[in-house]
């Protein structure tokens, strides 16, 4: 038998989790899959220390989900011109608000008294489950029925980058693992040739909080997330230069791999089986990877549906990719979209400019998305959740007390709206509702730790019982917060 | 009597069998029980720590009972009763409540009862008297006796204990390596860079008994050491180029590396280098060299996004350093204690607040500018600087420019009496802007509110001061001014209110100039400006101040030569390279620290002052009160942790895992010693036979014949030694990813080996660096400064060079202790396509060809000799023979049907050389990646 087919057999061996981390602390230390599910580190007893608790990890309770798909509105998307429906404050359009909203609280820029500011779109009721949907959303408003609404979510943070880590991380300070990489660790991957955990950014910024908010945090690196690019390699140096051909590359790696078993004879040090292994696997990736991110082939049909331009770097593309990725099993797959912050300082980042643009750039695209997973039938199995990192105040943000030349709201941590759909999670439903400026919940009111509890929970894991070891202690996505949100679980 | 108990632990069922067992052995003669005493840290405490503590320690202490303090836990329990009973079981409530036969009654509640055997030693151990012990590092440590072993093997200490572990495992050491193998070894352990063609002839040649020492002796003298050894720390450092959060603009402080290395390199004593980069500010008349060490703690990220609060950046910036200097110096995790006491280790809540408040003194305070900064100057500056200086003295004798070491300081005096903002001694609350403003402008606006806006300059003659002069802005007329003596409730020297004048607030140019008179005082006084809002209007009452000027009688500030001079010395200044440092706040500044209730910043509860925890105050030592008697205290031979952990970092550098693995926790948590007695030992000889040399620390492991091993292992050493914690063979273990990319181009004959100097930026794909609102862009270095050494690579913290990432380095936004090592396919694709490692590939291609000079498996062997410094045999030639001819062939037609240009790198790689395939393959293989 080969050393490689060996090491195969012994991978087979390996049926469950548990079973494959407890010969991992005894000694293999070195798999294919293992980049994927990562027993790869030298640090065995610490690795071993970390999963102790490995068999509460895995889930009593069936999964729904089996993947998710995070659409990330960068910069916060006002929640008052999509989703959330407040007639009176349109009515008291101009009025200075009540000061309760400013007394004592904090705001990135509002000072003095600010006005309120009516809603800049039209709403109506959308669907049987009649969710109030602008006009600035027509496309999603169609997949109404498949939505199930967040309208009261709240953070601790009201600055984008440490928000954005609380979102993904669930602490707003740097150095925590990702929600991705919790996730590819609790559940390892379910794809050979594939990274677990794919991010694709569009709007031509990575968002704020940048690399972190997909970093592996104290977790090992295999868990970090890859990011997938539109432009250039799609995944770092997975070209190989120009006149390497496909056939020269396999041989190199053949003849790297050739030497290597030969150095496993001499040194038996399994590392080295775990090399080769890996070697084998970029081979693979060289071709898997490209030919995931490829969507020239997609027909015409599909193309309209999202609204995709093969060769152009857009959310709509990156949504039509979250899907190719989805259908080969990715795991977790975030898409961060640029651009949201309407302050009104500009006309780029205003209400009446850039927000709206922000709108057509994804509506009919994350409407695609939906209609698309469900005629494959995926819907069901995958959770599509859409959220900006916080949401917007109601009234008008008058930058150093002084009024601005293009329509704004600042931000603001106590209630913004999210959505979620397809896998876990009632159809067509409302949780939580605001007050009637939209300034506060009133109802329903969740936290950002439970939104992640939730997540966790349609993918079967119990958010308290998700941890990982380090510095001398447990620690987990939601650090000592969050409840699932037992209203939307279907 | 101790196996038997050992035999009965439950432990034995797990599959830590094997490790518990030689665990045991070896911590026995440290606790040094006599044979049939239980001993609390052995028995007791790991049952404590893992069923008890969750609701009885420092989060919970549920029943009002807690296991962490001694005095805790024998104190009386909320019930009125005693847990536990010296002497007695039977009125330990303790105990009766682990074997109550009632569920609800039982401990642990919700848990599975305690084990037959556990119960026993509890009650056992309650019967012999309940003696507390302290966790084992938290005494201090002592030399050992050197283990009794029969055999000749033993070199250096440190193999007597290794040996005696491996003897009683039935493990033999393996034999010595070859000398290729430890050379390459050595070379890449002490420099970070295989051995030079002159080392590896010299040392193969020297047959002389002491051949291996002089090759070490060689490598620690060499330059590249102390690169090899900053790479480490900065990772300690958290060092990075940029500062981090949402803007992550660039810093400048790769000066801060240039001291680390050159520290390094003189092998400064490790107290002293501790010392200088905590507090160095603080030791009597600092150098510049000394100034620039504190930069250690300036590695903390600053938040520069717009609405973000200060105070809220600065905070975080202060916990982090009191993490940061806990992790690295005492291997303890305080951060737990920002929220409520340790759970497991004795710290309590305030104390973690009382080591705050040693940090809480400095000038630093989150601000765009990153002020307090060092200036330095280019040597041509510095010559021109200081002539003027000397000629602005002979036009105004009455100028006292004081004596000092630093050019910054004696520019200040020389500018006097043009007070410029940046050169002021204290302040709070005010932001400098980059030109030279200070300014009640902050974000958020409504915070202005809170806050008193004043600054202070120190030792100023006010004796014939006739007037001060503002140049000011304001857009309403609620601004006024007061200065003040010596307090900022001092008499009063001078108030002024501020008319209107509207311009633009951050341009010097337009501000108008008011005159404020001044009241006779005289003598040299501290002076305190306080700039306020009367009617607490914004924005009206918000005002930019620019420069200020004091007027004497019979002196004539605007003497033509003199301002002309003073211009030049202005501009001279702005010259300056800037390098965030530490400063301690003047007195009148100081600032009070409170505990923040549940870690909360804004609850504030009761106010402490400086000190550190009780449980690491051991012997004589005195309780530090700033930063210099903290860092003192520190490296004090009564400290029972610092030794000890530093010597484990270094250990772990050396063979891949510490004595302690986790070398970030050495508290109640942390894993168990391999060797616990070498652990002491090494610590003691590390602070008085080496007295801190790092280069004896690290000499005195490398000559052991543990270290000189093979890494050859068999099938007995894989099975009772899997992970070679005892060492069973010599170390192997993949390089990091610095020296991975140093090794290629230092074999290809790439590298650029100059020391220091600003960081580089090397090739990267397009497209990596896409930041919010920042227009820095990546612009790859000219020439051969794209060939640095791994550690002067530019260091974004939310963009972090790509394919260092891939081989495990850390972002550098916190302090990272170990950088746990991945084996991934990314990296096979970094080594294999990184355009870095392509042109190493063709740069060995060629050195290869020259070496063959026409004849292919001398060229082949001439590469994987450079690369591997091992000789290949005959069937790795004829693998890479093969694929050097598999290549011909493809080549040809590869390059004829080549794809358009892909457009990703500034320069596109082609690959047109059958030998560069060969080259490529050299270099991904596992023996160039490991350590052997």
């Amino acid at each position: 038998m080969s050393l490689i087919q060996e090491e195969k057999n012994r991978q087979l061996q390996l049926d469950t989790r548990r079973h494959f981390l407890k010969t991992c602390t005894t000694g293999l230390g070195s798999m294919a899959l293992a980049s994927l599910v990562g027993c790869t580190t030298n640090s065995p007893i610490d690795v071993a220390t970390a999963i102790k608790s490995i068999p509460n990890q895995l889930s009593h309770f069936a999964p729904k989900a089996k993947r998710v798909i995070f659409l990330h509105m960068a910069g916060a998307p006002s929640q008052l011109e999509l989703f959330d429906y407040k007639p009176k404050l349109t009515q008291l359009h101009g009025e200075p608000c009540p000061l309760s909203f400013v007394e004592g609280k904090k705001f990135a820029f509002i000072s003095g008294h600010p006005n309120l500011l009516g809603q800049q779109a039209s709403f109506q009721q959308h669907g049987q489950s009649g969710a109030w949907i602008s006009d600035l959303m027509p496309h999603l408003a169609k997949q109404a029925d498949e939505l199930c609404f967040l309208k009261a979510v709240h953070t601790d943070e009201f600055n984008h980058a440490p928000a954005q880590l609380m979102m993904h991380t669930g602490s707003p300070r740097l150095g925590k693992p990702s929600m991705g990489s919790w996730i590819s660790y609790g559940l390892g991957s379910i794809n050979e040739n594939l990274p677990g955990y794919v991010v694709l950014v569009s709007g031509g910024k990575t968002p704020d909080a940048g690399k972190s908010i997909w970093g592996n945090g104290f977790l090992p690196s295999v868990y970090q997330g890859v990011q997938c690019r539109s432009k250039g390699d799609p995944v770092l140096y997975v070209s190989d230069p120009k006149g390497m051909s496909r056939s020269l590359r396999g041989k190199t790696i053949q003849a790297i791999n050739d030497i290597n078993k030969k150095e496993y004879e001499e040194f038996k040090d399994p590392e080295i089986l775990t090399r080769i292994s890996q070697y084998e696997m970029a081979f693979k990736m060289q071709v898997s990877v490209p030919e995931a991110m490829d969507i020239s082939k997609e027909p015409a049909s599909i193309h309209e549906l999202y609204g995709t331009q093969p060769g152009k770097a857009s959310f709509a593309n990156n949504c039509l990719l979250a899907r190719r990725l989805a259908e080969r099993d990715v795991r977790f797959i975030q898409l961060f979209h640029w651009g949201w912050d309407a302050h009104g300082a500009a006309e780029e980042e205003a209400l009446n400019g850039g927000f709206k643009t922000r709108c057509l750039e994804t509506d009919q695209a994350i409407a695609g998305l939906i209609q698309d997973l469900k005629q494959r039938g995926m819907l069901e199995e995958t959770l599509i959740v859409w959220g900006g990192e916080f949401g917007r105040t109601p009234m008008m943000e008058n930058r150093d007390g002084v009024k601005m030349k293009y329509l704004g709201r600042d931000h603001q941590s106590q209630a913004f709206t999210m959505w979620m759909a397809g896998g876990g999670v009632k159809p067509g439903y409302t949780h939580g509702a605001t007050d009637e400026l939209g300034y506060s919940g009133v109802s329903g009111r969740v936290h950002v730790h439970d939104v992640q509890a939730t997540i966790l929970h349609t993918l079967g894991m119990n958010h308290e019982q998700l941890t990982y070891h380090f510095q001398g202690r447990n620690f987990r996505l939601t650090d000592v917060f969050g409840h699932v949100i037992k209203d939307v679980v279907a | 009597m101790r196996k038997h108990a050992l035999q009965q632990s439950p432990f034995m069922k797990t599959i830590f069998v094997l490790g518990i067992i030689l665990l045991c052995i070896l911590l026995i003669p440290q606790c040094a029980t006599v044979d049939n005493s239980i001993s609390y840290n052995q028995h007791i405490r790991p049952i404590f720590n893992k069923k008890c503590l969750p609701c009885h320690g420092g989060v919970k202490q549920l029943g009002g009972f807690s296991l962490l303090f001694e005095e805790e836990a024998f104190a009386v329990t909320k019930s009125g009763k005693k847990a536990l009973v010296s002497g007695s079981p039977e009125q330990s409530e303790l105990y009766k409540r682990i074997i109550h036969h009632d569920p609800n009654e039982r401990m642990p509640k919700d848990g599975d009862p305690l084990t037959d055997n556990e119960k026993e030693l509890i009650s056992e151990w309650i019967d012999q008297g309940a003696e507390w012990e302290e966790h084992w590092s938290y005494k201090l440590p002592s030399k050992q006796e050197l283990p009794v072993v029969e055999s000749d093997w033993p070199t250096a200490d440190l193999d007597y204990f290794i040996l005696e572990a491996l003897q009683s495992m039935d493990l033999e050491p393996a034999i010595e390596a070859d000398k290729e193998t430890l050379v390459r070894r050595a070379s890449l352990d002490l420099t970070g860079l295989p051995p030079s063609d002159d080392l590896i002839t010299s040392y193969l040649a020297n047959d002389s008994a002491d051949a291996y020492e002089q090759m070490l002796d060689t490598l620690l003298a060499s330059p590249h050491f102390g690169e090899r050894w900053a790479a480490m720390w900065l990772d300690l450092a958290r060092y990075a180029d940029s500062r981090g959060y949402e803007k992550d603009a660039h810093r400048n402080i790769w000066r801060y590396r240039d001291w680390l290395i050159k520290a390094l390199n003189d092998d400064m004593p490790f107290d002293q280098f501790t010392i200088e980069q905590l507090a160095g500010d603080l030791l009597p008349q600092p150098t510049v060299d000394q100034l620039l060490a504190t930069a250690f703690h300036r590695n903390t990220m600053n938040n520069d996004e717009g609405g973000t609060e200060d105070e809220v950046f600065r905070t975080n910036s202060v916990i982090d350093r009191l993490n940061t200097t806990f992790e690295i110096w005492q291997g303890t995790t305080i951060a737990c204690v920002q929220c409520h006491s340790h759970p497991y280790d004795p710290i309590r809540h305030e104390e973690f607040y009382e080591v705050m408040d040693l940090f809480n003194q400095t000038k630093d305070r989150d601000i765009v500018t990153e002020r307090p900064t060092i200036y330095t100057f280019s040597e041509k500056s510095e010559t021109e600087i200081t002539e003027l200086i000397d000629y602005i003295q002979t036009l105004d004798p009455s100028l006292s420019i004081t004596q000092s070491d630093l050019l910054q300081d004696q520019i200040k005096h020389a500018l006097f009496p043009i007070l410029m903002p940046d050169h002021c001694d204290g302040s709070l609350n005010v932001d400098f802007s980059g030109s030279g403003i200070v300014t009640t402008w902050v974000q958020p606006p409504q915070s202005v509110k809170d806050k008193q806006f004043h600054f202070m300059f120190a030792d100023i003659d006010v004796t014939d001061l006739t007037h001060i002069s503002f140049a000011y802005s304001t857009p309403g007329d609620q601004a006024r001014i007061e200065v003040r003596l010596d307090s900022i409730n001092g008499p009063m020297l001078s108030e002024v209110n501020l008319p209107q004048a509207e311009s633009n607030r951050w341009d010097i140019n337009s501000f108008k100039t008011i005159r404020s008179e001044t009241t006779n005082h005289t003598g040299k006084h501290n002076l305190f400006f306080h700039l306020i809002n009367r009617t607490q209007q914004v924005p009206e009452g918000m005002m930019s101040i620019g420069s200020i000027e004091l007027y004497y009688q019979n002196k004539h500030n605007s003497s033509s030569e003199l301002s002309s001079q003073k211009d030049k010395l202005l501009a001279l200044r702005a010259t300056a390279d800037r390098t965030p440092i530490m400063q301690a706040l003047p007195k009148d500044y100081t600032r009070s620290t409170h505990v923040f209730e549940r870690g909360n910043y804004s609850t504030l509860g009761q106010q402490v002052s400086a000190s550190v925890p009780d449980a690491f105050v051991k012997g004589d030592a005195e309780e530090p009160t700033d930063r210099l008697s903290f860092a003192q205290w520190l490296v004090n031979k009564n400290n029972p942790l610092t030794a000890r952990v530093i010597v484990n970092r270094f250990w772990e550098q050396i063979f891949g895992t510490g004595i302690i693995e986790s070398v970030e926790d050495f508290g109640t948590q942390s894993l168990p010693a391999s060797h616990p007695e070498l652990l002491d030992h090494l610590a003691v000889v590390f602070m008085e036979d080496n007295q801190w040399s790092v280069k004896q620390l690290l000499k005195g492991i490398l000559m052991s014949s543990t270290y000189r091993q093979s890494s050859k292992t068999n099938a007995v050493k894989q099975e009772l030694d899997p992970f070679n914690r005892y060492l069973s063979r010599g170390a192997r273990f993949r390089l990091t990813a610095e020296q991975i990319r140093d090794q290629a181009l230092a074999v290809s004959g790439l590298l650029n080996d100059s020391i220091g100097g600003a960081s580089v930026m090397p090739q990267q794909p397009q497209g990596v660096w896409q930041v919010v609102y920042n227009n820095q862009s990546w612009q790859t270095a000219e020439d051969d400064l794209k060939y640095r050494r791994g550690l002067y690579t530019y260091w974004k913290r939310t963009a972090p060079y790509p394919s260092m990432i891939a081989f495990d380095t850390p972002s550098r936004e916190f302090c990272m202790s170990r950088r746990i090592r991945t084996n991934t396919p990314l990296q096979a694709l970094v080594t294999l396509n990184d355009p870095v490692y392509l042109e190493a590939a063709a740069a060995l291609a060629k050195l290869m060809k020259a070496a063959g000079q026409g004849d292919l498996e001398k060229a082949i062997s001439a590469g994987y000799q450079r690369a591997l410094v091992s000789e290949p045999d005959e069937d790795i030639v004829s693998v890479l023979k093969q694929l050097y001819h598999e290549s011909e062939d493809e080549i040809q037609l590869n390059t004829a049907t080549a794809s358009t240009s892909t457009d990703l790198y500034d320069t596109e790689f082609i690959l047109n050389d059958p030998m560069t395939v060969v080259a490529n393959a050299i270099l991904n293989l596992d023996g160039f990646l490991m350590k052997n």
